[in-house]
């Protein structure tokens, strides 16, 4: 299945539909994208101000899930949409959900960030902070490109790095923990770049989802809860279609 | 410091620009109340409704309520038969066509009708479109060959049919016949399309085909569909209009119809419950 698959009906109007509804995934997943970034950039600078518009533009967010469900309730209602299509609807039904909570997630990070500029930085973990949200942006914006072009094996290596992630945030947390017994004084500040931490390892589970979400879209296979070693050999097996 | 301006416009995103509203639409056909009876037998209960203009309205619900009957009486067909009697009137461009001294084959010639089963003449093509013209005693040949042309276009059937004009109708295949009734329609320049059914007879590439047809002609026609089929009123209509035992049930816009009808009954036949 191609990209162009969504272009070719006889109703052209149908056409329309399915490539505007897709857009707007697409549009919202960058601001999304963006937002991930922006909370990060605001804890680590201490850009109260930035941390703010992080928390006002999740407003926005929402409104596009509520409007990309509507089109998606719409085209289902009117359209009867089957196969491809069909997949194509369930599939950004179901991404919204997990690209909302990705923009909530990043509002959590900017409150943390807001809390941390009134309370002094944190003496630790920025790094940490820096790195891993640098990892989880690029699988949200992959997991992304994946759905703009029905990218089965790209969508496979952003579920495999959610290993990773997962791998170096529980590396940071051993270190962050040492440091607080170490030091119990900046407790408090630490835990605030803990939960940011954990916000992001989160994030990085919605873009595996979102990545999961484009499998089922392009090989039609349900890949969720397979394990890596299955999820490979179900994206190299089908790779005919 | 203050927040950076953001480059996406998220009003214009995902926000449903096809939403209606009935009541702001410029009306093309209006029927203040309107009963029908078939002998003592009553067809139509009190319908009232207004057809929007350069819209597709569709009108849906189980054999025997009514719908085919109501879009019979836009062009008067109903007048053919017997024993058939009508209370009310219906305002095209705001005179009643039911008035005394109305001219029938004008007003058919302004609403024009396609059936069920494509009826092409035993004749050519060619003749098939200009058929109306020739009634009406135009005879210039550079006005008919300029018809033919932009009403097989309009038809979506030109490319098929244009290098065997001369050829018989009736060697089309039904969606092809199809298509031509509808270009023989329009060819006399109609303000409404009454389309009965315009796709039953034919295979699902076919019919979705005249679907397609029907979204661009709305660009010029009003347009009123009856359909057995849901799922075809879904697809191509911008109004439904239920209807149930000669009574118009609900009459809104396709998409609250289809995803959240106010009538238990209309949210019945939708789902398959009855009918």
């Amino acid at each position: 299945m191609n990209k162009d698959n969504h272009t070719q009906h006889i109703s052209q109007q149908f056409n329309a539909e399915l490539e505007e509804v897709r857009s707007h995934l697409l549009a919202m997943g960058g601001l999304v994208e963006k937002q991930v970034n922006d909370a990060v950039t605001a804890l680590i600078e201490a850009d109260s101000g930035l941390a703010q518009q992080v928390r006002e533009i999740d407003d926005q967010i929402n409104q596009m899930e509520r409007n990309i469900d509507e089109e998606c309730v719409r085209i289902l209602a009117r359209r009867q949409p089957a196969a491809s299509d069909l997949r194509l609807i369930i599939s950004i039904s179901k991404s919204v959900i997990d690209l909302e909570r990705i923009g909530d997630e990043a509002t959590k990070i900017a409150r943390r960030a807001i809390q941390l500029c009134e309370e002094g930085e944190s003496p630790k973990g920025y790094v940490e902070v820096r790195h891993i949200g640098d990892q989880v942006r690029r699988m949200v914006q992959e997991s992304l490109d994946a759905f703009a072009r029905f990218d089965a094996e790209l969508a496979l290596s952003v579920a495999q790095y959610d290993k990773t992630v997962d791998r170096e945030y529980k590396t940071a947390l051993r270190e962050l923990v040492t440091y607080m017994m170490e030091d119990p004084r900046s407790i408090s500040r630490v835990l605030s770049v803990i939960w940011a931490l954990r916000s992001l390892e989160r994030i990085g589970d919605h873009a595996r989802n979102i990545a999961e979400l484009v499998i089922y879209l392009v090989r039609g296979t349900d890949v969720r809860h397979l394990g890596l070693a299955r999820m490979a050999e179900e994206v190299e097996g089908s790779k005919e279609r | 410091m203050q927040p950076t301006t953001h480059s996406i416009d998220i009003s214009a995103l995902g926000r449903d620009k096809r939403s209606l509203d009935l009541a702001s639409e410029p009306v093309a056909i209006e029927v203040p109340e309107l009963s029908l009876f078939y002998g003592q037998k009553q067809a139509l209960y009190n319908v009232s409704m207004n057809i929007p203009r350069q819209r597709v309205t569709a009108f849906i619900g189980p054999s025997g309520c009514g719908k085919s009957t109501l879009l019979r009486c836009f062009n008067r067909m109903n007048d053919l038969v017997d024993g058939c009697r009508i209370e009310g009137a219906i305002n095209l461009d705001g005179h009643n066509i039911y008035r005394k001294g109305e001219d029938v084959a004008d007003l058919r010639r302004r609403v024009g009708m396609v059936f069920q089963k494509p009826n092409p003449f035993p004749k050519s093509i060619y003749e098939n479109v200009v058929y109306g013209l020739r009634i009406q005693g135009i005879k210039q040949k550079r006005v008919l060959d300029e018809t033919v042309e932009w009403a097989l276009k309009g038809a979506a059937l030109w490319d098929e049919v244009k290098d065997r004009l001369h050829e018989s109708a009736l060697g089309l295949s039904g969606g092809q016949q199809q298509r031509l009734v509808i270009a023989r329609t329009i060819a006399v320049q109609p303000e409404v399309l009454l389309l009965d059914e315009p796709s039953s007879a034919l295979d699902p590439i076919s019919s979705l085909k005249v679907e397609e047809l029907i979204y661009e002609l709305k660009a010029k026609y009003t347009i009123v569909i009856v359909t057995h089929n849901m799922q075809q009123a879904a697809r191509v209509s911008d109004y439904t209009a239920f209807m149930y035992m000669g009574k118009l049930i609900e009459y809104g816009d396709t998409d609250t119809l289809f995803t959240n009808p106010a009538k238990k009954q209309t949210e019945d036949y939708i789902t398959g419950r009855y009918g």
